[in-house]
């Protein structure tokens, strides 16, 4: 089958469009058809979470979404969170307070929690958990994960800018 | 990983939808949030040739109030549920659910009545929308029809939608006064499934005496079932510890139970049983709250 299906959509920020397989999946799409490699496949069956990126600000499993469904959608990743060089306060946290080892699910983790502070700007452990629920870190544990969002909570509260990496 | 090669239409109507279901016959399937048809065209266990995008068909999607029965959408998301404010004071037992629902991502993406159609035995809604008396609501070449949820589940992962139906809203009878509810579950920690899943909805009157009782069961046999001698034990009696958990000794009979590496048929027995017992007393204590 040499159908294709084309595809046009808004990728943190920037208009894109590209003609795809009607099979392809939004995480090949969105790494092979503009390089966006930031977004990681884990287990490409829905269960890791490492691919999650937000589809009009939801955090959704990229590997689990078809290209085709984000046509005329809003996708972001990892790239547009902050600009070239710098750290969004999110990613800040993550650095400070060792909410990372290898950092393959982190990219994930980052979008979930990203969603999850734009409806609820300060979450209990509680709520952060169950958010984080489908991002799976198999390198530690969810400890500092937790403590990083909170406090990219705060950072983000006051109003943290993205700053460059020191 | 891709699912096998397929041709994508996207209908603007749901006569279109109903027209492209005709045209394909077995070879369509319709696509609304993905979460459980993608996982298993990935692994080649189904390959439609056809998939019918339903997502952009807005009429789907809503929760709304119409006198004392709640309309919801069959595209109204996990998350949708979770976070109604209708739901919430009218039918709490459906964002209790949806809360336990799979994750967030899931959530985010997954639809109630995706969910239904697609009748995993071991998926959370089923036994809520049997505890609930929900009804479905499906179009057909022939119209609309209305199935009474006792109706509706018919075997493992089989509803009794017709091939060339669509699911198109739930309805569901707000809760009465004097009503509580209840969703208790075991679930999967690797899949977030419920290993065993149990619903209770009751009503009582002024004087203490259960005037109504559902219980709904998912992930203990082939397909959700309510307890039905559980609920005759209980109905007109005034619930107490001890009689509440006599009734729920009853919660697997006439049930074939499933038996896995999870949990063999004897352990989802005693589970059953026990999730029965903790879901009748907690919504029993939310009637009288």
């Amino acid at each position: 089958m040499t159908e294709t299906v084309s595809i046009k959509t808004t990728i943190n920020g920037a208009e894109r469009s590209a003609e795809v397989e009607p099979r392809s999946l939004l995480v090949h799409f969105l790494r092979d058809s503009f390089g966006l490699t930031g977004t990681h496949i884990g287990c490409e069956t829905g269960q890791c979470g490492a691919c999650t990126v937000q589809l009009n600000g939801e955090a959704v499993k990229s590997c689990m979404v078809l290209a085709a469904q984000a046509d005329g959608q809003n996708v972001s990743t990892i790239e547009g969170v902050a600009p070239k060089g710098t750290l969004h306060p999110m990613q800040q946290a993550f650095w400070e307070e060792h909410g990372l080892q290898c950092g393959y699910c982190t990219p994930g983790v980052i979008m979930s929690s990203l969603a999850l502070l734009e409806q609820n700007p300060d979450p209990s452990e509680e709520d952060i958990r169950h958010a984080l629920e489908g991002n799976i870190c198999r390198c530690t544990g969810y400890h500092n994960i937790v403590i990083a969002v909170r406090d990219a909570a705060v950072r983000m509260a006051r109003g943290d800018e993205p700053a460059s990496i020191r | 990983m891709h699912p096998y090669p397929f041709s994508y239409h996207r209908p603007t109507s749901i006569d279109d939808a109903l027209a492209m279901l005709g045209q394909f016959g077995d070879t369509g399937k319709l696509l609304a949030g993905g979460h459980s048809l993608l996982p298993v065209m990935k692994l080649r266990l189904a390959q439609p040739e056809h998939l019918i995008d339903i997502t952009g068909l807005s009429d789907l999607s809503g929760i709304r109030l119409e006198g004392d029965v709640i309309s919801i959408g069959a595209l109204t998301t996990h998350h949708q549920l979770e976070l109604d404010a209708i739901l919430a004071t009218s039918a709490g037992l459906l964002p209790e659910i949806a809360h336990v629902v799979g994750d967030q991502q899931v959530r985010n993406r997954g639809t109630f009545g995706g969910a239904l159609a697609h009748a995993d035995p071991a998926a959370d809604y089923p036994a809520g929308v049997l505890a609930l008396d929900a009804e479905i609501v499906a179009r057909g070449p022939n119209g609309e029809r209305t199935i009474p949820i006792d109706d509706f589940f018919v075997g493992f992962l089989t509803t009794a939608l017709e091939p060339d139906e669509l699911l198109t809203t739930i309805r569901v009878p707000a809760l009465a006064a004097n009503t509580g509810c209840r969703y208790e579950k075991l679930q999967n920690p690797a899949s977030g499934y419920a290993i065993v899943g149990v619903a209770a909805v009751v009503t009582l009157t002024a004087d203490g005496r259960v005037s109504a009782v559902r219980v709904g069961v998912t992930g203990a046999g082939d397909m959700a079932y309510r307890a039905q001698a559980v609920e005759d034990a209980l109905i007109g009696a005034t619930p107490t510890l001890d009689s509440v958990k006599t009734a729920a000794e009853s919660a697997v009979d006439g049930i074939d139970l499933l038996s896995d590496i999870h949990a063999p048929a004897e352990y989802r027995a005693r589970v059953t049983k026990n999730l029965v017992r903790r879901a009748v007393l907690k919504a029993v204590e939310r009637a009288c709250a």
